[in-house]
C-alpha cells in the first residue's frame, strides 16, 4: 500500500527537484553574469567596452600597466588595505577577548557600539566622519582614510573573533594555568593558536573590505588621492572603456584570490604543523 | 553495632582528621567562606586532608563542592578563612604556582596539541630537561595504559581515553594534590566503572593526595578513604564511607546516601538500652541508641531499606501496612508499603516464597539495633 504512495511522492519530488535546480541556476546566472561579462570583455580587442567581441587581446592590460594613475591608486589601496587588516585584526581580537572573557561595566553597550558601523549606512558614516574632522579642524588625510576603513572593517572582525572565542572554552586556559603556565604563557600557547583561524579570516576579510570600499572612500580620501575603486569610478565618468573592464578584472582577482590563497595557506601550514608535532613526538 | 554508633565522632568538624602533629596536612581548609556578591556558596568550611589519602566532596549540585575544589586550584577567590597545601598558605598564590593537578569533567585536553605535548605541558613550564620530559611522559602514558599514543591528537581518542590522558597530564609532574572535578560524569556507564577502578588504582600506586568531587554516592562510597557530605555550602558530615552510610549524622545525609526511610515519632518508654517510639501514624517501633533518650522526646528513626524484613525479625514489634508497589530485582525485591505514615516505606529484601501482590497486607520490621536515631 505504501508503494504507490511513495511512487507518486517521488515523482512529485522529482519535479520539485528539477524546479529547484533551474531556479538555483538562474540565481547563479543573475549573480555571476556581470562578473563574467567584465572578465570576458577585458580581453576584447575592440575599442568599445561592450559586446560584440571583435577578438582576443591583452592590450587593455598593457594600457592599464602604463597608466601611472592606476598604478598609483593600486599601490595606495594595497597599503591602506594592509594597514587596515593588521590594525583591525589586533583590535578585533583584543575586543572580542574582552567581550567574551571578562565582565565589566558597559560591556553590552560596548558590544553593540562596536557592531554599529556595520549597521549604519556607509554614506551616513562617510558624512559623519567628514563633519567630525571638520569640527576638530583636521584636514582630510590618508590617516583619516585608514581610520575610516578600520571603523568599517572592525565590526566584522570582532564578530568573527567573538564567535571563535566562544568556542575556545575557558577550561583550556584554566587547565594550562593549573599546569603551571602564567597568564601570558597561556594566551600564547593555548588561546592564540586556538583563535588562529579567526585571526586569519578576520585579517583577510578586513583586507577585502578596505580594498574594495567605494562610497566611504569617496568622502574621506584627501584631494588628489584615488583608491582603486574611486579610480574606476572616475574613469567611468568619461566612458566605459575596455580599460575599466581590465581594471575590474584585476580587482576581482584580488578580492577573491587573496582570501582563497589565505585559506589554502592556513590549511597547508596547519597540516605541516601537525606533521612536525608528530615528528617531534617521535 | 550499637556500640559502634558513636555519632559525635562523625559530626562535622570533629571529624577533621587527626593528622600527626609533625607533618602538616596535605590540604587544610580553615573557616573558608566563598561568596559571590550576596550569594554564599561555601560557609565556615574546615577540613584537613591527610597526605596520600583519597577524600571525596559529595553533595547535590549547587552544594558548594565544586566551588571548594576550584578554590584550592585558585580558580575561585575565597572571601574568608585560609587554605594551605602542605602547610604553605596559598590563598594569595596564583594558580600557576600552586603545584596542583586538575582533572576536569570534560577532559579539557588542548585540542591543537598532540597527546605528547598535552602530557608534557606541565613539565615544560617546570623547566624539566627535554630528555627527562620524554621518559616521564612515556611512564605516565604507561601508567594510564595508553602507551604509544604520543603522536595522536585528542580528537582521535574516545572519551574514556581522553580522560585517562587528562589524568596522566595532571599527575606527570607529581603535584602535591590531585583535584578531580566530576571526572566520570561525562563518560557512559560501562566506562565509568572502569575509570573508577583505574583512578583509585593509580592514586594508590602513586600515593598522591586526591580530592574528588562528585554527586554520585556510589562513586563516593567505593573510592574514598573519607567522605565530606555537603549541603547548601556546609559540611553536613565528615567520615569514612561506612560512617556516613551506616551512621548518618543528619537527615540530609541519611536521605542523600541511599534514600533511607525516615520515621518521625516520640519516645514512649525507655527500658534499659531499648526504647519504644510511637510513630505519627500510631504504630510503634523498638530502637536502641547510644544517645540517652528521654520519654516524650521527638526523634527521627532512620532505617535503610535493606534492614527491613518481612516478616519482621523475632522480637521486633511488627509494622502493619499495605503494599503499594513492588519492583522485582531478581533474587531481591523492593516494596513500597503504606504503614499510615506521611511517607511510604521502602523495603529491599531477599525473596522468601511468593512475591506479595500490590494491595496485599504486609507485616515488616527491623531489629532495634538496625537503625539510627536522630
Amino acid at each position: 500500500m505504501s508503494r504507490p504512495r511513495r511512487k507518486s511522492w517521488s515523482s512529485e519530488g522529482r519535479l520539485a527537484w528539477a524546479l529547484t535546480r533551474i531556479i538555483t541556476l538562474l540565481v547563479y546566472i543573475f549573480m555571476f553574469a556581470p562578473i563574467v561579462a567584465t572578465v570576458v570583455l577585458s580581453f576584447n580587442a575592440s575599442q568599445f567596452g561592450g559586446f560584440p567581441m571583435t577578438g582576443f587581446s591583452l592590450r587593455w592590460y598593457e594600457v592599464l600597466w602604463q597608466n601611472a594613475r592606476v598604478i598609483e591608486a593600486f599601490q595606495i589601496s594595497l597599503w591602506i588595505a594592509l594597514v587596515t587588516a593588521v590594525v583591525t585584526t589586533l583590535l578585533g581580537i583584543v575586543t572580542a577577548f574582552a567581550l567574551v572573557r571578562f565582565d565589566f561595566l558597559g560591556k553590552s553597550i560596548l558590544g553593540t557600539v562596536v557592531i554599529l558601523p556595520a549597521l549604519v549606512p556607509e554614506t551616513i558614516l562617510g558624512v559623519g566622519l567628514l563633519i567630525l574632522i571638520k569640527a576638530i579642524e583636521t584636514p582630510r588625510s590618508l590617516g583619516i582614510l585608514v581610520l575610516g576603513h578600520i571603523l568599517l572593517a572592525l565590526p566584522y572582525v570582532v564578530l568573527i573573533a567573538q564567535a571563535r572565542m566562544v568556542g575556545v572554552k575557558r577550561i583550556y586556559e584554566e587547565a594550562a594555568m593549573s599546569l603551571g603556565a602564567s597568564r601570558l604563557a597561556t594566551f600564547r600557547a593555548i588561546t592564540l593558536p586556538l583563535l588562529l583561524p579567526a585571526v586569519v579570516a578576520g585579517a583577510l576579510l578586513a583586507f577585502t573590505i578596505s580594498f574594495d570600499n567605494t562610497s566611504a572612500s569617496l568622502f574621506w580620501r584627501p584631494a588628489g588621492v584615488e583608491t582603486m575603486p574611486t579610480q574606476i569610478l572616475s574613469m567611468l565618468k568619461t566612458s566605459i572603456s575596455p580599460e575599466v573592464n581590465a581594471l575590474g578584472t584585476v580587482m576581482i582577482v584580488m578580492t577573491v584570490g587573496i582570501p582563497l590563497i589565505g585559506g589554502i595557506l592556513v590549511q597547508v601550514v596547519s597540516r605541516l604543523k601537525k606533521r612536525t608535532t608528530r615528528e617531534t613526538a617521535k | 553495632m550499637p556500640d559502634a554508633m558513636n555519632l559525635t565522632e562523625s559530626r562535622p568538624l570533629a571529624g577533621a582528621s587527626p593528622a600527626p602533629a609533625t607533618a602538616p596536612p596535605a590540604v587544610e581548609f580553615r573557616n573558608v567562606e566563598v561568596a559571590y556578591g550576596k550569594f554564599v556558596a561555601v560557609q565556615d568550611f574546615s577540613l584537613s586532608i591527610e597526605k596520600g589519602s583519597f577524600t571525596t566532596l559529595l553533595g547535590p549540585s549547587g552544594c558548594g563542592k565544586t566551588t571548594l575544589l576550584r578554590s584550592i586550584a585558585g580558580l575561585v577567590d575565597i572571601t574568608h578563612g585560609q587554605i594551605s597545601i602542605g602547610g604553605r598558605r596559598i590563598d594569595d598564590v596564583p594558580i600557576y604556582q600552586r603545584n596542583i593537578g586538575l582533572v576536569f569533567q570534560n577532559y579539557a585536553l588542548f585540542p591543537h596539541k598532540s597527546i605528547f605535548d598535552n602530557v608534557a605541558f606541565g613539565l615544560k613550564y617546570r623547566n624539566v630537561p627535554k630528555a627527562e620530559i620524554a621518559t616521564r611522559v612515556t611512564r605516565a602514558l604507561e601508567m594510564v595504559r595508553l602507551p604509544g599514543s604520543e603522536r595522536k591528537l585528542p580528537s582521535q581518542l574516545s572519551g574514556g581515553q581522553q580522560q585517562r590522558i587528562a589524568l596522566a597530564r595532571a599527575i606527570v609532574f607529581e603535584p602535591e594534590v590531585l583535584l578531580l572535578d566530576e571526572p566520570l560524569s561525562a563518560l557512559d556507564a560501562n566506562m565509568r566503572e572502569e575509570m573508577r577502578v583505574e583512578i583509585k588504582k593509580i592514586q594508590k600506586q602513586t600515593g598522591i593526595t586526591a580530592l574528588f568531587v562528585t554527586h554520585d554516592q556510589e562513586e563516593a562510597l567505593s573510592m574514598s578513604d573519607r567522605i565530606v557530605v555537603m549541603n547548601a555550602g556546609r559540611a553536613e558530615q565528615i567520615g569514612t564511607p561506612q560512617d556516613v552510610y551506616d551512621r548518618p549524622a543528619t537527615k540530609f545525609v541519611a536521605d542523600f546516601l541511599g534514600k533511607a526511610n525516615m520515621l518521625e515519632g516520640k519516645v514512649a518508654t525507655v527500658t534499659g538500652s531499648v526504647a519504644s517510639v510511637t510513630l505519627t501514624g500510631g504504630q510503634s517501633v523498638q530502637i536502641t541508641s547510644p544517645r540517652q533518650l528521654s520519654v516524650g522526646e521527638a526523634v527521627t528513626v532512620v532505617v535503610r531499606p535493606q534492614m527491613l524484613t518481612t516478616p519482621p525479625p523475632p522480637g521486633a514489634s511488627p509494622l502493619r501496612g499495605k503494599v503499594v508497589s513492588s519492583s522485582y530485582l531478581g533474587g531481591r525485591v523492593i516494596y513500597e508499603v503504606d504503614i499510615g505514615e506521611p511517607a511510604l516505606i521502602r523495603v529491599n529484601t531477599a525473596i522468601s516464597g511468593a512475591l506479595a501482590a500490590e494491595g496485599a497486607a504486609m507485616e515488616l520490621g527491623f531489629a532495634p539495633a538496625d537503625c539510627v536515631v536522630l
